[in-house]
C-alpha cells in the first residue's frame, strides 16, 4: 500500500496538515509507525497509541487507533496500566527525547526494567521543540539551545544504552533519512514480544537547526545518511575505529539488541493470578 | 503520475532535494511544485512520497 | 449473610474496593496508607483482578487511569507528599473524565511530617490541589464500616460521573481496628458501572452529552470504539477545541456534570440535632471525638448537635446553611490550623456565630477537650 492510501486508511479524517514545522522530522516517523502497523496486518481496533506530551506526542491526535495524548512524561504508566487492563491490545507509545528521557525518565526505565510488552518510539529530535528549542537530556554535548546560549556543558545520554541496562528486551534505531529501515525495526518492535525501544533520530530544523547552524531540512536529513551506520558495518569496526566513529558523531542503526529469554510483565502476572488462586 | 496535496506541503525542500532527477521545485509561494515539462523525467522512486514529512506528495499507480 | 470481624480502616477501604468490584491497582508504599496496597496486593489477584507496584507515586495513578481507560474500575492510595505528587495526574483524570478512585490517608505534614500521627491537612487540597478549575468529588469516613461502605460509594460515584472520587481519610480512621459486618457475598453489593456507548463505532462521539445527561458514555479502549483522549481542552470529539466559547463549553459542563447533581451527591450525618441549640460541625476522624462529647454535654443539660458532613466536598452547602438558620453557633472541629471552617465561614455568612477547634498535636481531641471548647464557644 502506498502512502496516499495508508494516509487514507489511518489517518484520522480532516485532521491534515498536521502542526508540525517544515521539515520535521516528526511526520516521517508517524508515517513509519502507520507502515509497520499495516505490516504487521493490525486492526485499528486492535492497536493504541498513547503519547505524552510535545511536538511527537500530537502524533496521538492524528492517528485511527485507540489514542491519548497524557501528560508530559507519563504516557509510559499510562501505557502500562492500559496493557495491565487489556494484554490483547498493541501498545505503542509515542514519546519525544525531552518527554521521554527527562520528565518521563524513571518510568522509561522502570517500564524497560518490568519488561511489559510495549513498543516505545523515540521521536529523538535532540531538542524541547514545542517549547521554543531548549537542551534536553539528548542534545549533543556542545550544542546551542534556548537555555544554553554559551552551548550545553552536559553529556547527553545513550538511551538504547540506558534502556539496554535498564532491562528493556528490544532495542533498535533509526533515522528519518533510513525509512524502510524504520518502518523494518518498529515493525519487529511491535511483533516482540516484552518492552522494545526504538530511537528514531529526527531533525528539528527550526528550534534545533537555526540555532546550530545546520542548514535545511534536507540537509539535516543528509546528516542523518551520512552519521547512521548499519550495525553490522559498525560491528566490523575495532574498538579504535569505533572509538573515531563516536568523536565524529556517528552512530550505530539497525537492530542493536534483542532478547527473547525474559519472560514479559503481563504473562507474569497471569501467573500470579494463578498462584493467588491456588494454582501452581 | 506525481499527485501534489497542496494544502498540506509546508515546502521544506526535501523532495526537491532527494529527487534524483530533478523535477521539483519549491516556488515563490512555498509549496512544491513539478517543474514545467519535468514530469516525464519521472522514474518513479518514491524517494519524495517517502520522504515527504507532511504526505503533501504521492506517486500514483 | 454476613461475617463479623476486627479490621482497619485501611483492610475495610481494601474489602470494600473488591466489593465494588476493582480490578486494578497502581500504587506506591506510604504510610499511613501502605496496607491498602499490601492487601490489595493479595485480595486483587484472587478476584481475577491486578496489582501492580508502580515506580513512583506518579506513575500508581498513572496507571489506574490507563486501567480505567482499558475498562476496569482502577483505583490508587497515597498520603501527604504522595497526595502532592499525585496532583498532576488528577487533573488528567479531571479533564479526560476517567473514572479512577484516590484514597488519601492524611498524616501529619509539611512534608514528612509525622507519618505516624493523624491530620487532616489535606482539606482544601483535596479540593484545590490540581491546576485549573475543576471539581471532585471527595468522602471523608469516620469509622472502619464506613470505610468499607464508602469505598464502595466511592468507586460508583466514580464510575457514574466520570470523576476522580478522593476517599479523605486519615491515620487514626486508616490504622485503628473496629468490629466491622461484611456481606459474605459481595455481588450482593449494589455497585454502579459506567455507561459504555451503545451506538454504531462511527457514531461514536467520545464526549457527547445531552442537556438530560451530561455524562457521556465511555467506551473501553480495544472495544471497537476508538476515541481520543487528551489533556486539552476538547469538544465533544474529544479532539482539542481551544475557542473560548468551547473551553467556557468544557469546563462548564465539568462544573455541572457535578453540581446539577448534589442531591445524589452530598450525603451527611445529623447526630442529636432535631432541638440542638448549638452545633459541632466535624468530620472523618475528627468527628469520632464529636459524638461522646455531645453526649457529656447533653448530659450536662446543653442543647448540642453534631452535623457530619460526609462528602465534604462538593461541600454541603444547602444543609450547612440550614444550620446556621437552626442553632445560636457552630463550633467546627478539624485537625488542622483551620481549613474547612474557611468553607463554612463562607456559606454561613454572619447569620451565626463560627468558632474553631483546630488541633494539630499529632493527636486527636479527647471528648474532654472537646466539650470544653463547645462550652467555651456557647459562653458558658
Amino acid at each position: 500500500m502506498g502512502m496516499e492510501q495508508l494516509v487514507e486508511k489511518y489517518f484520522r479524517p480532516g485532521r491534515l496538515p498536521h502542526i508540525w514545522c517544515p521539515g520535521c522530522g516528526n511526520g516521517v516517523i508517524t508515517g513509519a509507525i502507520v507502515k509497520a502497523v499495516d505490516k504487521q496486518g493490525l486492526s485499528k481496533d486492535e492497536v493504541a497509541l498513547i503519547s505524552g506530551i510535545g511536538c511527537s506526542s500530537r502524533s496521538s491526535g492524528y492517528l485511527d487507533f485507540n489514542t491519548a495524548n497524557t501528560l508530559h512524561g507519563r504516557a509510559l504508566p499510562i501505557a502500562s496500566g492500559l496493557k495491565m487492563a487489556n494484554p490483547a491490545l498493541k501498545v505503542i507509545v509515542a514519546s519525544g527525547d525531552g518527554d521521554c528521557t527527562a520528565i518521563g525518565g524513571n518510568h522509561l526505565i522502570h517500564a524497560a526494567r518490568r519488561n511489559i510488552d510495549l513498543t516505545l518510539v523515540v521521536y529523538n529530535n535532540s531538542i524541547y521543540g514545542m517549547t521554543g528549542g531548549q537542551y534536553s537530556p539528548m542534545t549533543p554535548k556542545g550544542s546551542k539551545a534556548t537555555t544554553a546560549p554559551y552551548l550545553t556543558i552536559e553529556p547527553s545520554f545513550n538511551l538504547l544504552d540506558l534502556a539496554k541496562a535498564a532491562g528493556a528486551t528490544f532495542c533498535a534505531r533509526a533515522t528519518t533519512f533510513h525509512v524502510p529501515l524504520m518502518v523494518d525495526v518498529i515493525a519487529k518492535g511491535i511483533a516482540h514480544k516484552g518492552f522494545s525501544i526504538i530511537e528514531c533520530v529526527s531533525a528539528c530544523p527550526i528550534n534545533f537547526g537555526r540555532q546550530n547552524k545546520a542548514g535545511t531540512p534536507a540537509k539535516m536529513m543528509e546528516w542523518q545518511r551520512d552519521h547512521g551506520v548499519m550495525k553490522a558495518a559498525w560491528d566490523k569496526m575495532d574498538e579504535e575505529k569505533k572509538a573515531e566513529a563516536i568523536a565524529a558523531g556517528k552512530f550505530p542503526i539497525g537492530v542493536l539488541f534483542e532478547t527473547n529469554d525474559v519472560q514479559e510483565y503481563t504473562e507474569a502476572y497471569d501467573e500470579v493470578i494463578r498462584r493467588a488462586q491456588g494454582g501452581k | 503520475m506525481l499527485k501534489l496535496v497542496t494544502k498540506r506541503c509546508k515546502g521544506c525542500g526535501i523532495c526537491v532535494n532527494f529527487c534524483p532527477k530533478k523535477v521539483l521545485e519549491v516556488t515563490e509561494v512555498g509549496k512544491c511544485a513539478i517543474i514545467k515539462d519535468k514530469e516525464k523525467d519521472c522514474i518513479r522512486c518514491g524517494q519524495c512520497e517517502m520522504r515527504c514529512p507532511d504526505y503533501a506528495i504521492f506517486v500514483e499507480k | 449473610m454476613s461475617r463479623v470481624l476486627l479490621l482497619q480502616g485501611n483492610q475495610a477501604v481494601v474489602e470494600g474496593a473488591i466489593a465494588a468490584g476493582v480490578k486494578f491497582y497502581g500504587g506506591y508504599p506510604i504510610t499511613p496508607s501502605t496496607e491498602i496496597a499490601e492487601q490489595l496486593a493479595a485480595r486483587l489477584p484472587q478476584v481475577g483482578g491486578k496489582f501492580m507496584q508502580t515506580e513512583d507515586e506518579i506513575a500508581g495513578l498513572g496507571a489506574a487511569i490507563g486501567a480505567s481507560m482499558g475498562g476496569k474500575k482502577a483505583m490508587t492510595a497515597t498520603s501527604g507528599p504522595g497526595f502532592s505528587l499525585k496532583q498532576e495526574m488528577l487533573g488528567l483524570a479531571c479533564t479526560a473524565e476517567i473514572p479512577v478512585v484516590l484514597v488519601d490517608v492524611q498524616r501529619v505534614g509539611p512534608a514528612t511530617g509525622q507519618p505516624t500521627s493523624p491530620a487532616q491537612g489535606e482539606v482544601m487540597m483535596t479540593r484545590w490541589g490540581t491546576h485549573g478549575d475543576h471539581w471532585v468529588i471527595v468522602v471523608s469516613p469516620s469509622s472502619v464500616p464506613e470505610c468499607f461502605w464508602l469505598t464502595i460509594r466511592a468507586v460508583n460515584l466514580a464510575e457514574k460521573y466520570r470523576v476522580p472520587v478522593i476517599i479523605l481519610m486519615d491515620e487514626v480512621i486508616g490504622h485503628m481496628r473496629e468490629k466491622i459486618e461484611l456481606p459474605d457475598d459481595y455481588s450482593t453489593v449494589e455497585t454502579v458501572d459506567r455507561v459504555r456507548p451503545t451506538c454504531k463505532p462511527e457514531e461514536y462521539l467520545a464526549y457527547g452529552t445531552t442537556e438530560d445527561n451530561m455524562v457521556p458514555a465511555m467506551a473501553d479502549y480495544g472495544s471497537g470504539y476508538r476515541w481520543h483522549v487528551t489533556g486539552l481542552i476538547h469538544d465533544e470529539t474529544g479532539f482539542p477545541k481551544g475557542t473560548p466559547a468551547g473551553t467556557v463549553n468544557a469546563l462548564n459542563r465539568l462544573h455541572d456534570k457535578i453540581y446539577n447533581n448534589l442531591a445524589d451527591i452530598v450525603t451527611f450525618e445529623n447526630y442529636k440535632m432535631d432541638d440542638a441549640e448549638f452545633a459541632v460541625l466535624s468530620f472523618g476522624g475528627a468527628a469520632r471525638t464529636a459524638y461522646e462529647a455531645v453526649d457529656m454535654a447533653r448530659a450536662e443539660g446543653l442543647k448540642v448537635g453534631f452535623f457530619r458532613p460526609i462528602t465534604i466536598w462538593p461541600f454541603p452547602e444547602k444543609e450547612v446553611k440550614e444550620l446556621a438558620g437552626k442553632v445560636k453557633g457552630i463550633l467546627v472541629h478539624e485537625l488542622n490550623y483551620g481549613q474547612y471552617v474557611l468553607e463554612v465561614e463562607r456559606v454561613v455568612a454572619g447569620k451565626c456565630p463560627v468558632t474553631l477547634y483546630g488541633k494539630y498535636d499529632n493527636e486527636s481531641a479527647t471528648p474532654q477537650e472537646l466539650l470544653a471548647e463547645i462550652k467555651k464557644a456557647m459562653g458558658r
